[in-house]
């Protein structure tokens, strides 16, 4: 049995519930995080999906932007789920306070309009075998630009991008957290096992 | 209007896991009721994960009585243009064509709601013929797990909502997780009894006994006033807070504008806060101290008349 490695999840708004229970079936040990102190001993973390203007607004008041950067620029490593996509991207246009700001791709918040809008399906995600991952897209972001270094994980039938790496940063649109398929979260904590702070 | 409708690209739209996943995005937030565009931008500036869009706070509808019906058309595509977090309406219990307007202004979540007046006394809207999501009222079990079957993909505690009274939305939350607790103790054949008591499906009651849980997020409503009042629904066991009166109804003794919205704002950037940190008495003290010291000033539930009671429209 390989080591169960111990994974952050950002806890101040959103569906980080969700998010503790697939790492926990995909073989992590999970904390939830609210305070600085909480990221010190782990390999991994993810920002969860949610409103990212509420979630910017408590880390800029709990002064937790600072420290999470920290951490990631050391290279701890670090997933965003739709609104945690937004939180990482170096550029999100409609985001009006920007703040962990670390990867080098632009995301376009809302991009599919109203919760009308919102819709699923089938995508094939780069590194992760078998049938295609049911992306579920909700009020959900894309990846409209990405840098040199960040590699395209997936692409919806109409062309827009949903899943990005680039070195220790996974960024998706869709939440695998709402479905029952762990394999994205085996990924992530394949990486998060490879990493000691 | 027709749900989950697919095109060839293997995409659909208005599916049962996107229409209760926005409800789980939300999870662990406030939503707040604003009658302006304004507030509505003191809403989202204070962390509020979505607004509910009305041209009249329920308190308000208390005290001017008559017919409450949907917001109107104007005011709620203003809303829609001064914020970009998730906007809900209320449509009246059994109005559905009142739900299939606000549908069709794109708004993000319907609250078929006991606050508005009652259109159809025997009949909820069909939810399940949306594409966009409902949320309900529920005051025990049953009402709540009637409304899932409908096709409600979110549920809230009713309390009594423009009270500012607590009491009941504690009542309401107590008593749907005490009676989960409940079924979940059952033996099988036990569960078709309760089923027939509760007036709701087998096969949804099966899979709440066995989960422990409700299908849907639950959130509370109706009554929440202050942080500790919101921290104090979210130990009870709720999925976040529905906020009414209790912000836009703060600071009313101000009378100049920009210093009551911005104790409003005060009042709204504490409940916030006491959602995320709701186990911590210590940020809840700091939050505490920080709200304006004229909150809502409420309506005791207790001495309220019976038939000014809002919670049993609709069960």
């Amino acid at each position: 049995m390989p080591k169960r490695p111990l994974v952050g999840v950002l806890a101040l708004q959103g569906d980080f519930h969700e998010h503790g229970a697939s790492l926990h079936k995909a073989g992590a040990e999970v904390t939830e995080v609210r305070h600085a102190e909480s990221l010190k001993n782990i390999q991994g973390l993810i920002i969860p999906g949610g409103e990212s203007t509420a979630i910017a607004r408590l880390l800029i008041a709990y002064n937790l932007t600072d420290p999470i950067r920290g951490y990631i620029k050391q290279g701890l490593p670090t997933w965003g789920t739709c609104a945690g996509a937004i939180l990482l991207a170096k550029n999100a246009p409609d985001l009006d306070r920007p703040t962990i700001s670390v990867m080098d791709i632009t995301v376009q918040r809302n991009a599919f309009g109203p919760q009308i809008n919102s819709f699923e399906e089938d995508v094939y995600v780069d590194g992760i075998s078998g049938l295609p991952m049911k992306a579920i897209l909700i009020r959900a972001p894309i990846i409209s630009d990405a840098g040199p270094k960040v590699s395209v994980l997936a692409k919806l039938s109409d062309g827009s991008i949903v899943a990005v790496k680039e070195n220790n940063l996974l960024a998706t649109s869709f939440h695998p957290e709402l479905t029952n398929d762990h394999r994205m979260h085996g990924l992530f904590v394949k990486m998060a096992r490879k990493y000691n702070q | 209007m027709s749900a989950n409708s697919s095109t060839e690209n293997n995409s659909s739209t208005g599916t049962w896991t996107v229409k209760s996943g926005l409800a789980q995005m939300l999870k662990g937030g406030v939503i707040m009721d604003v009658v302006t565009a304004q507030q509505a931008e003191v809403a989202q500036e204070s962390g509020a994960v979505a607004v509910m869009a009305l041209e009249r706070v329920p308190s308000d509808i208390r005290k001017d009585g008559g017919v409450a019906r949907m917001s109107h058309v104007k005011l709620i595509k203003e809303i829609q243009a001064s914020v970009s977090i998730p906007v809900m309406a209320k449509a009246r219990i059994g109005h559905f064509v009142e739900a299939q307007i606000l549908e069709s202004l794109g708004v993000d979540y319907i609250d078929e709601s006991e606050v508005l007046t009652v259109a159809d006394e025997d009949n909820h809207i069909y939810k399940s013929d949306f594409s966009v999501p409902f949320v309900c009222g529920a005051r025990n079990l049953g009402e709540a797990l009637r409304r899932i079957s409908e096709g409600a993909a979110m549920i809230r505690t009713k309390g009594e909502a423009g009270t500012g009274d607590i009491v009941e939305a504690v009542r309401h939350l107590r008593t749907i997780n005490g009676e989960i607790r409940k079924l979940s103790s059952m033996l099988k054949d036990e569960l078709f009894t309760a089923a027939k008591n509760l007036q709701v499906p087998i096969e949804l009651l099966s899979a709440v006994a066995e989960t422990g849980k409700l299908p849907v997020v639950n959130f509370s409503a109706g009554g929440v006033a202050s942080p500790a009042d919101a921290a104090l629904m979210m130990q009870l066991g709720a999925e976040g807070v529905f906020v009414g009166s209790g912000i836009f109804k703060s600071a009313a003794d101000i009378t100049n504008e920009t210093d009551r919205l911005n104790q409003q704002k005060a009042m709204a950037t504490a409940i916030v806060k006491a959602v995320t940190y709701f186990e911590d008495p210590k940020i809840l003290a700091e939050v505490s101290e920080a709200i304006p010291d004229n909150a809502m000033r409420g309506l005791s539930v207790a001495q309220l008349p019976t038939d000014e009671l809002m919670a049993g429209r609709g069960n």
